[in-house]
């Protein structure tokens, strides 16, 4: 239903974008602390916008599948008198289920980030600029997830990229910082080039960005029309679907380009939490929704998306359950929990016997699972800073006891820890059964597997990580131990989503979060064992880490680790990608590509101008004395030439 | 009007005849005397600018048609004897040429305040160097064109080798004799054009009327004026002047080379080798379009190794113009759409490179960028400023660099050759070894613990700040709004695509 609120959905846009330029041209040097709360009162407005549009929206859901805010043209191509067709790149924004439900999420946790940041930044002296930053953050995230188009969310897209790297190299003067935000950036860039080929492929043959267009079944026909680069088999739909998906590959840190994610901890704590639930890490897994119906039509790029996601659910997970950097735990746990989304997606597949149908549950799921996910990653993040600030470690062996010290917090680590772990009824249960679900009746016994299997891990290494930071004796002297009231306030918050917004949200996202596509939805199986098993998987994760980690005697588990041996080591230094990478980047590109071809540029190409050069000066002095000689000629020659030259014009 | 077109590359020669009588001494006589006619020349270009939007809204772009429209013309006869006349108009693109020339040397200008020595000299050679970018923007007569773009080019020479740092006499050499090379490569062709058309006129609209020139003479004649103009463009591998002279340059000579002289190298190629000769286009396009996808990606990664920050930025450029020529080889109208909105773009972007690191060189008195680090502590306006300069380079959306790479490839995916594909492939690939080398350089200069030698360094001063923010409220502009510039240039650019195209069909 259009209203007032949906036409000017553009303040959702330009709150943030206000708050960046106010407080990074002005407020942010002032005053620290104007900035922070002008942020926090701009990013409530945007919030309150989006929480108006979904009630306006959700309530009168069947009317129509999307609406279209606001559209205007940006950058033209071609325009139908020059070349017979438009080619438009428009800016605007479109409100359909799953863009307002990233609208609120995004808005919601820039709010509370903001907030908590009054509490963890006080003490910084570049406080001003990190508000200004962190809103251009936001701003990047709710244009990408609002665009209409894919070449708008590309430019929004390339924005949270470059925000990212901004924020995450915070603190430019520490070296890993920097490399850290370099690494984030450049390995997305990588990504992405190979988006904006398969943007550029796809719309010359579709002649639109738009994606409403792109998403009709008429483009699919037109894809599958055309052979890529001539290459007998392989149609433009395939490859344009694969090249765009890379973009997300990266975006969302999907083995094996995954490596950028942990190391962005380097970053201030609320940054790792805004990045790990509201922006950047779930754009590649919105793209992927936002061009389901078209993914959906190429079951090569449909498989890819299921397997890639489900080997990084298992891969990350297995890591995770030996690091001992808490941040690095809790990233690692991200990556696996994307893998989540992303197998979701992949798995709700064309069922072609049935005439066309598709099991979209997948695609609900996938987008609660984005929902519920943003609010226990959030919170997650945010006591992790919050412990980190008092014991001034990331290690979790430093910490430890902190049940009575910070009470709180240790509740909410509770709550947040159950929501992940996918314990009844907490948010994480709703939107991983159904995930698991999905891919049972989408027919991939595999990823099903992996998908329980996994879900039994993540309540280990949570849990793992919950009795080692709060249980058992302190190991380390802390002083004054404190849950600052800025910092305290947006984690009780956020524990209300994580502990009741799966079973409240799970009727909305089952009937309104469909793909916008000609649906016969098919009901299939929905066997009764199933949500038992998943819990219960994951209580014996539980079980298992009370068990090794819960009684302050971790003689079990370091048995365990040592008589596992190097198979242990190899997963604690992460399977050695960095190394490898380095490696490869180092060693190999700057080695062998790049210094060959500066040493070829200097030695070869310009040898042989100069040995040119040489013969010609050798060849007489002539040419030499000819060469100073004209010059000056033409001054004197160019002064009378003037004169003449005026008199002929006046 | 056409008067006016007149006046703007007048305005530098008078100033350059004027600084003749101001005493030696005077520097800063001599500088706010440039800094007012480069203002006064801003000034007249974006109000040229404005009465061209009306002149267009009144006569048409000449979108449709397959010849250039021009507008605000005037000829006078020059030397009768081989018809050779004093013939100017503009065009959209023309015309915003000439707004980046007038902006670049109004910028370059503030940003060579700090020039002492020999400064009255200085100034009298940058001015005429202006003259003639000036000049060759509006010159529709290939002769008149020539004489303008020798005047615009031969200044360089003293400006590297007197006021230059470092292997000052041998780039300067060597930047002038390639180039002296180029144009002597031009003369050839420009002759050939003149005898082989019979038409006795050097008017370039007539001249690249269809059916002039016999299949052979295409042949020979657009390479030798592709690779004419093509040196002063970086084409590989004519590019190694570059390197060298863009190190050895003064600061304001940096801007200007860079931002504006580099830029007649494409729009040379594109008035004159291919708007005239389309079917030796079309002979040679396979070759060219290699070279010049090699230049981009190798480009980007000579890049890559360099630590002097002129070398990093003056690789960065081969790299960036190989896109204005690697747009002209798409052979497509978005393609050469994108190659306009690109020399615009780099020309905003290296300006903005150039002074800011003769600014930081002032400062640090060293470019090697491992020597450097922390500096965004003490210099947060000049870091902030590189980074977004580098954020442009690497193709950011909001600023100048993406709408005009975005375009190119768009353009250049239009041509179906199997051969154009790979290409384009390749060149969207080079996006991510910009972003190495650009964040490398960055990352070593500004970030990082400070080095204790340059505690005491003092961000920009008043002065140096107004380009700056001029130059970065382009890049942002063109960015942000890149509608008007498209709509400008539309109605030049397709004539002249038309008139290559047709040659095909």
């Amino acid at each position: 239903m259009e209203t007032f609120f949906t036409t000017n959905s553009w303040v959702i846009l330009l709150m943030p974008f206000l708050v960046f330029l106010v407080n990074g041209l002005f407020l942010g040097k002032r005053s620290w602390r104007a900035a922070a709360y002008f942020a926090v009162a701009c990013m409530s407005v945007a919030f309150f916008f989006a929480i108006k549009i979904a009630i306006g929206f959700f309530s009168h859901v069947h009317e129509h599948s999307y609406i279209k805010g606001w559209e205007i043209e940006w950058l033209r191509f071609a325009s139908a008198d020059i070349l017979g067709f438009d080619l438009v790149a428009n800016v605007g924004m479109l409100l359909d289920p799953i863009s307002i439900m990233m609208l609120v999420v995004v808005t919601a946790i820039s709010v509370l980030v903001n907030i908590y940041s009054i509490g963890y930044m006080k003490e910084d002296p570049s406080a001003g600029r990190f508000f200004s930053l962190l809103s251009l953050f936001s701003f990047s995230m709710l244009g990408l997830v609002s665009s209409t188009n894919i070449f708008q969310m590309f430019v929004f897209w390339e924005l949270v990229g470059a925000s990212s790297y901004l924020l995450i190299g915070f603190w430019y003067h520490k070296p890993s910082a920097v490399s850290a935000s370099k690494k984030a950036f450049i390995v997305t860039r990588f990504a992405d080039a190979f988006f904006l080929a398969g943007i550029i492929a796809v719309s010359y043959f579709t002649q639109t960005f738009d994606f409403i267009e792109l998403n009709k079944l008429a483009t699919v026909e037109t894809l599958n029309r055309y052979a890529f680069l001539g290459f007998g088999t392989v149609n433009v739909l395939t490859v344009g679907t694969l090249l765009i998906f890379a973009g997300g590959w990266g975006k969302s840190a999907m083995f094996p380009l995954h490596i950028w994610l942990p190391d962005a901890m380097e970053g201030p704590t609320p940054v790792s939490s805004i990045i790990h639930s509201a922006t950047m890490v779930v754009a590649g897994i919105y793209l992927t929704a936002r061009l389901f119906p078209l993914f959906s039509h190429s079951p090569l790029t449909m498989d890819v998306v299921a397997y890639v996601g489900a080997f990084t659910a298992l891969f990350a997970a297995v890591i995770a359950v030996t690091q001992n950097d808490i941040k690095r735990i809790l990233a690692f746990s991200t990556l696996s929990q994307l893998g989540y989304m992303l197998f979701s997606l992949g798995v709700s597949k064309m069922v072609v016997e049935e005439g066309g149908a598709i099991n979209s549950l997948g695609y609900s799921a996938s987008m609660f699972h984005v929902f519920t996910h943003a609010a226990f990653k959030c919170m997650l993040f945010l006591i992790a800073g919050q412990v980190i600030h008092v014991v001034h470690s990331n290690n979790i062996w430093d910490m430890g006891g902190l049940r009575k010290k910070m009470p709180f917090t240790y509740v909410s680590c509770l709550i947040a820890c159950l929501a992940i772990g996918g314990i009844w009824p907490f948010a994480g249960f709703w939107s991983k059964d159904e995930i698991i679900l999905a891919s049972l009746q989408g027919g991939h016994t595999v990823i099903f597997a992996i998908g329980l299997f996994v879900g039994g891990l993540t309540a280990f290494y949570m849990f793992r990580l919950f009795f080692v930071t709060f249980h058992g004796e302190s190991r380390k002297e802390l002083h004054h131990v404190h849950e600052d009231p800025f910092m305290t306030f947006p984690i009780v918050v956020l524990a209300i989503p994580s502990a009741v917004g799966g079973y409240f949200a799970k009727d909305l996202f089952h009937h309104a979060f469909v793909p916008n596509m000609p649906l016969h939805i098919h009901e299939l199986s929905h066997p009764h064992w199933l949500p038992w098993v998943a819990t219960s998987m994951g209580l014996s994760g539980i079980i298992l880490a009370y068990f090794f980690f819960g009684r302050n005697k971790f003689t079990q588990a370091s048995s365990i680790a040592k008589a596992m041996g190097p198979l242990h080591t190899v997963i604690e230094n992460k399977f050695y990608f960095d190394e490898f990478y380095l490696f490869m980047t180092h060693k190999v590109a700057f080695r062998f590509v790049a210094a060959p071809i500066k040493w070829f540029d200097r030695k070869i190409v310009d040898g042989v101008m100069n040995l040119t050069g040489f013969l010609l000066h050798a060849g007489g002095a002539i040419v030499r004395f000819l060469q100073t000689g004209q010059v000056q000629m033409y001054l004197s020659v160019m002064i009378l030439g003037l004169l003449y030259f005026c008199y002929r014009v006046f | 009007m056409s008067t006016l077109l007149t006046i703007t590359w007048l305005i530098p020669t008078i100033t350059a005849l004027l600084i003749l009588f101001i005493p030696k001494d005077n520097h800063m006589g001599v500088k706010w005397l440039c800094l007012f006619s480069t203002a006064l020349n801003l000034a007249l270009v974006i109000y040229l600018t404005i009465a061209f939007q009306a002149s267009v809204a009144e006569i048409g772009t000449g979108a449709d048609g397959s010849q250039i429209k021009l507008h605000w013309t005037q000829v006078v006869q020059w030397i009768p004897m081989m018809n050779i006349e004093y013939r100017i108009g503009v065009d959209g693109l023309s015309i915003l040429m000439m707004l980046l020339t007038s902006l670049i040397i109004f910028c370059g200008v503030l940003a060579s305040w700090g020039v002492k020595e020999q400064a009255k000299e200085f100034f009298i050679l940058l001015m005429v160097l202006v003259a003639g970018v000036f000049g060759v923007f509006i010159s529709f007569d290939l002769f008149t064109f020539f004489v303008f773009y020798e005047v615009a080019v031969l200044p360089m020479y003293m400006l590297i080798g007197i006021w230059g740092t470092g292997n000052k006499e041998y780039a300067a050499m060597k930047l002038t004799l390639m180039l002296v090379a180029g144009s002597s490569l031009i003369l050839g062709g420009m002759m050939g054009l003149y005898y082989a058309s019979g038409l006795d006129t050097f008017n370039m609209l007539e001249l690249a009327k269809p059916g002039l020139y016999s299949a052979s003479f295409q042949q020979w004649a657009f390479p030798v004026l592709f690779i004419g103009f093509g040196v002063l463009g970086a084409l590989f591998p004519f590019h190694t002047w570059s390197p060298d002279g863009h190190a050895s340059a003064p600061t304001a000579v940096s801007m200007l080379h860079a931002g504006v002289l580099m830029k007649l190298g494409g729009y040379g190629c594109l008035r004159v080798a291919m708007y005239i000769l389309p079917e030796g286009c079309m002979y040679w396009k396979d070759l060219f379009l290699v070279l010049v996808t090699f230049n981009v990606v190798y480009g980007a990664w000579g890049a890559i190794k360099q630590t002097d920050l002129k070398y990093i930025t003056a690789y960065s450029s081969v790299s960036h113009c190989g896109f204005v020529l690697f747009g002209l080889m798409a052979l497509t109208f978005i393609g050469v759409q994108g190659a306009m909105l690109q020399m615009i773009s780099h020309g905003l972007m290296t300006g903005l490179f150039f002074a800011l690191i003769g600014m930081i060189y002032g400062r640090t008195h060293t470019r090697i960028v491992n020597d450097m680090g922390g500096l965004l502590k003490n210099m947060p306006f000049l870091g902030v400023s590189f980074i977004i300069a580098g954020l442009a380079g690497l193709g950011l959306p909001g600023l100048s660099g993406f709408v005009a790479e975005a375009t190119i490839f768009v353009g250049s995916f239009a041509n179906t050759g199997m051969l154009n594909r790979v290409c384009t492939f390749l060149a969207i690939l080079s996006i991510i070894i910009t972003a190495i080398y650009v964040l490398r350089a960055a990352n070593a200069m500004l970030n990082g613990p400070l080095d204790e030698k340059y505690a005491h360094l003092t961000d920009a001063t008043f002065v140096e700040r107004i380009p700056v923010i001029l130059l970065l409220i382009a890049l942002f502009g063109m960015g942000i709004a890149p509608g008007w510039i498209i709509k400008l240039m539309e109605g030049a650019v397709a004539p002249m695509v038309n008139n290559i195209l047709r040659s095909v069909v």
